[in-house]
């Protein structure tokens, strides 16, 4: 059961084949014998969960269950969570114990749904392989000497090892959509404010969105239904109504207007990656698309801009973290000044630092007109380049990353990691929706004598604001037509 | 060589909501620490602030109070640096686009005439928590210092001034003209003394007839009239004896000591924090369509400077009396009842401004404690308008008022009996019978010299009004006796 899609789940649920209880125990079982070696999980709530899978079938049985009744799924550990430690993958959270619900939370909790726990991440969110966590890196299912892809490391890996069949992460510059990638899952980074950042501990603001990674598109709209919506606690949540984003996913693709951004096929490209997203899009043909070259010029100019816009505030909401009220507070302070220093300077990690410092320096008297100023020029130019794409065609297609898993330890480098987001980041910037779903693997190897159908690869479908009804339909009827995201890693077979 | 004194003020008002600026924790003054302040105000992981519209709106009366631009546009922008009481590591404020644009503010000066200081903006922001030092360093936890965020995100509209005042007392009105203003919209308490109003001093001099400005001092959070007077004299004197001593003033912040009566230095301007303001991305800029401000404009009240000029015009008052009346909007709306019931202007001033305003200072009372209510009084003054009592009968029926012995004027007077007797054959009488019980005084009186008389006359009016046990008229009696006296002569 551990192989099922939600909308399989939620079929099996109804139909009496299994109850909310049986299938959370399973995946507790699953976890409590895979995640030593994987360490997809920060914390795993079972006691919490089995309650909640209690309700759940209790709820049922008196005929008041809804889509999402009784269906396990875990949480990035970045989502406040009452009485459940929120660690944001950071030493400086390791004490916190959120007294609160984010809105995301208190949503799937009211939807019925079951958390098994919270899992691994950047520090912050500040990553693209889980390497940036205080809790230890996270190991992709499909290769264990592989990452899993970053900020929601921990979210994709659970989903992709069969612990848990979808979760929730968060994306600041591709954190849902490359480690989606990473790991053969659909994953869905909604409109900026289409899913309310309440109880989402704050990286960059102005970027941060919360989205669902799953088996499947139609996994993803069941979920998107359910966390979405205007929130009087986030006032950049927008005020539109939810569709059922699970209507429009048969619609047929006939008269797609597909366009391939020229600079999203460039150098740093990694053939294997070229070749399957080239064949996803013939794929997309033989439905009926069209499809035709676009520019989006100022891609080159995207990780520069971020990389002042996401670190300028992420250097103050990481301010709040100074030892006084709550968080890692260092051993015997001398005094005030050096509380702070040293609070901070045991408390966050290395890229956290680094990027607190950069933000620092680019708001700074002298350099702000330099950095932050031109920074949102840039951002607007950017949200324009994908504005005049669309009004040519519905959807913009290209790789989720420039290449596929890399190993662990392999980009030690920052710049070449920050690298590894070039074809997400603008995305954010932009404020538009994206999907990652799988559209192939690289050849086959071997890792510890398991074999393995290779690392994932991922196909990103970007459409305008509030268009998330429109991927999802898009996604879905690939999916129709293709079965890499059927595949799982051997991890799950083994034990199936 | 002559000095003159270039002053500039920053007020911080403390806006009257209910509940803070982003969150929905109670604004009350005095609860115990902590108990108001919710996951927003504490900085908790992953909150997010909301914006109060009530406070959008009281910023806007202050403007629109204040004649000044109201840009469509404002955007909330983050202050950074770290303090214990500064949950967050920011405050959020507005620096590039603040609510209210540049206005102006009428003051009074001593000799009667007004003069206008320039407002360069207002906006809004959130106040800090409060540091309690004291509480921890006697007793338990030695160096220790306690913080309440009870006051933290409490919303607060910093009006910052042109450097347009002259002199201590000029920025001393100043700051009683904003305190009048925004007590007259309700949008403050104006309680100094709770923190309501507290204000930051730029003081500088220069060499009278000289265009620029000397190096300014910003003196920190004084929080009365009289601090602001004292503090802008000393750190005046200070200024103009290290110049005239050859030395140079440095840009500074200091903070005023009211009990040395001395202004110390804080902190340098090379010390100063590098604050990194930026726009918070958390908050969407606030949009004022005009609808709305035209209707906060249409139902503004009438503002203290407006009034003077009514009670003054209109009214009749002289200046000294209408700037007094309109000072405060609840001393205002006390005469401008009793004038309503009294139907006389002058009568009114005349009692607020005597009577009852003694009574207060004698027991120091606001004027919205008043014991007599502005309707009782409103009826006395009637009374004695009309002839129903004499003023001396009149100030017996405000004690009892004063003294909660009465409901009403009239209740008072007919329970005294203190209605003035006017009916000539009943004083008559009266008059007669005192005249034959006092026949020394009445050869005394008729000994006199006939210029002499007037005075001497003062002791039948004494007996005849005790004997009416003061009720009778006292023109009437005056008449009557003389006229009784003389035919006795």
């Amino acid at each position: 059961m551990h192989d099922k899609t939600l909308t399989e789940l939620a079929a099996a649920l109804s139909a009496g084949e299994f109850s909310s209880r049986e299938l959370t125990e399973h995946l507790l079982a699953r976890i409590e014998r895979h995640d030593g070696e994987l360490n997809s999980f920060i914390t795993v709530t079972a006691e919490q969960a089995l309650e909640a899978a209690d309700q759940a079938d209790a709820a049922r049985a008196q005929g008041e269950a809804g889509p999402l009744t009784g269906l396990p799924l875990a949480l990035k550990d970045i989502f406040c969570t009452r009485g459940v430690k929120t660690s944001a993958g950071s030493r400086m959270l390791d004490n916190f114990v959120s007294p609160y619900d984010a809105t995301v939370v208190e949503k799937l909790a009211a939807a019925g749904t079951v958390s098994l726990g919270k899992t691994n991440m950047d520090e912050f969110a500040m990553g693209s392989s889980n390497e940036n966590s205080f809790y230890g890196p996270v190991k992709n299912p499909w290769d264990l000497a592989a990452v899993p892809g970053g900020s929601s490391g921990g979210s994709a890996a659970a989903v992709a090892a069969g612990l848990v069949p979808a979760a929730m992460g968060t994306d600041t510059g591709g954190s849902i959509r490359q480690p989606s990638a990473f790991c053969g899952l659909t994953g869905l980074k909604p409109t900026y404010g289409r899913v309310s950042r309440y109880g989402m501990i704050a990286y960059a603001s102005s970027l941060d969105q919360a989205g669902p990674m799953a088996r499947s598109a139609a996994d993803c709209a069941l979920l998107l239904g359910a966390i979405a919506g205007h929130d009087l606690r986030d006032s950049t949540s927008v005020a539109r109504g939810v569709p059922d984003y699970t209507e429009e996913l048969d619609a047929p693709l006939s008269g797609l207007k597909i366009g391939l951004p020229r600079e999203y096929f460039g150098d740093g490209l990694s053939p294997e990656v070229e070749g399957a997203v080239r064949e996803a899009i013939g794929v997309f043909e033989t439905l009926g698309a069209t499809v035709r070259e676009v520019s989006l010029p100022h891609t080159p100019y995207a990780i520069p801009a971020y990389y002042v816009i996401a670190p300028a505030e992420a250097s103050s909401n990481l301010s709040r973290f100074d030892g006084v009220r709550f968080g890692y507070r260092c051993e015997a302070p001398a005094d005030l000044i050096d509380l702070y220093k040293r609070s901070r300077a045991e408390g966050f990690g290395e890229e956290v630092k680094r990027r607190i410092l950069i933000g620092t320096h680019t708001l700074s008297e002298g350099f702000f007109d330099a950095y932050y100023k031109k920074a949102q020029q840039v951002r607007r130019l950017i949200r324009q380049d994908f504005l005049d794409a669309f009004d040519e065609v519905d959807v913009l297609m290209g790789p989720a990353s420039p290449t596929p898993a890399f190993d662990l330890g392999a980009n030690k480098d920052p710049v070449s990691m920050y690298l590894q987001d070039i074809y997400t980041i603008a995305v954010n910037l932009a404020g538009i929706p994206g999907i990652s779903v799988p559209a192939g693997f690289t050849g086959g190897r071997s890792t510890g004598g398991r074999p393995t159908g290779g690392r994932p690869i991922g196909l990103q479908i970007l459409g305008t604001h509030f268009a998330e009804a429109r991927l999802l339909n898009v996604a879905h009827q690939f999916q129709q037509a293709t079965d890499w995201h059927l595949r799982r890693p051997g991890i799950i077979e083994e034990t199936a | 060589m002559q000095w003159e004194t270039v002053i500039g003020l920053e007020v911080h008002v403390q806006l009257a909501t209910r509940s803070k600026i982003f969150s929905g924790a109670s604004t009350a003054f005095g609860a115990e620490p902590n108990t108001q302040a919710c996951a927003v105000d504490l900085g908790l992981p992953g909150v997010l602030p909301v914006l109060n519209e009530q406070a959008v709106a009281m910023a806007v009366q202050f403007g629109l109070g204040i004649h000044a631009e109201i840009p469509e546009v404002s955007v909330f922008d983050r202050k950074n640096y770290f303090y214990p009481d500064l949950p967050k590591g920011y405050q959020t404020s507005q620096m590039y686009h603040p609510i209210v644009g540049p206005g102006e503010v009428e003051i009074a000066l001593d000799d009667g005439s007004t003069k206008a200081v320039r407002v360069h903006h207002a906006h809004l922001e959130e106040d800090a928590g409060k540091s309690l030092h004291e509480l921890f360093s006697n007793g338990r936890g030695h160096g220790m210092t306690g913080i309440d965020l009870n006051r933290a995100g409490t919303p607060l509209l910093e009006i910052v001034s042109e450097p347009d005042m002259r002199s201590a007392k000029e920025a001393a009105a100043y700051l009683k003209a904003i305190h009048s203003i925004v007590t007259y919209l309700g949008i403050s308490d104006g309680n100094m003394a709770e923190g309501s109003m507290r204000c930051d001093v730029n003081v500088s001099v220069r060499p009278k007839g000289q265009e620029a400005f000397g190096t300014r001092a910003e003196i920190k959070n004084v929080n009365s009239f009289r601090f602001v007077e004292r503090a802008i004299e000393y750190e005046v004197e200070r200024q103009i004896e290290l110049l005239e001593d050859g030395g140079t003033v440095i840009q500074e912040t200091r903070l005023f000591d009211p009990e040395a009566d001395e202004t110390r230095s804080m902190r340098t301007k090379e010390q100063a924090n590098d604050y990194r303001y930026f726009p918070c991305p958390d908050l969407l800029p606030v949009v004022l369509d005009q609808a709305y401000v035209d209707h906060l404009r249409d139902t503004l009240p009438e503002l203290p400077a407006a009034k003077r000029a009514r009670f003054e015009g209109e009214l009749g008052l002289s200046a000294y009396d209408a700037g007094v009346l309109s000072a405060s909007r609840e001393m205002a709306e006390y005469f401008e009842e009793v004038k309503d019931v009294c139907g006389d202007a002058k009568q009114a001033a005349n009692w607020v401004q005597g009577e009852l305003s003694g009574a207060l200072n004698r027991e120091g009372l606001a004027i919205g404690d008043s014991p007599v209510s502005a309707r009782q009084l409103g009826e006395l003054i009637r009374r004695v308008m009309d002839d129903t009592i004499n003023g001396k009968a009149a100030k017996q029926v405000f004690q009892a008022l004063w003294n909660d012995q009465g409901e009403s004027a009239d209740e008072v007077i007919e329970a005294k009996g203190l209605k003035q007797v006017t009916d000539t054959g009943a004083i008559e009488a009266m008059i007669d019978q005192v005249i034959a019980d006092s026949p020394a005084q009445v050869a005394q009186y008729r000994d006199a010299e006939p210029e002499k008389r007037g005075k001497m006359i003062g002791y039948f009016v004494g007996q005849v009004m005790k004997a009416s046990r003061g009720t009778a008229n006292p023109q009437q009696v005056n008449a009557l006796l003389k006229e009784k006296l003389d035919a006795l002569c």
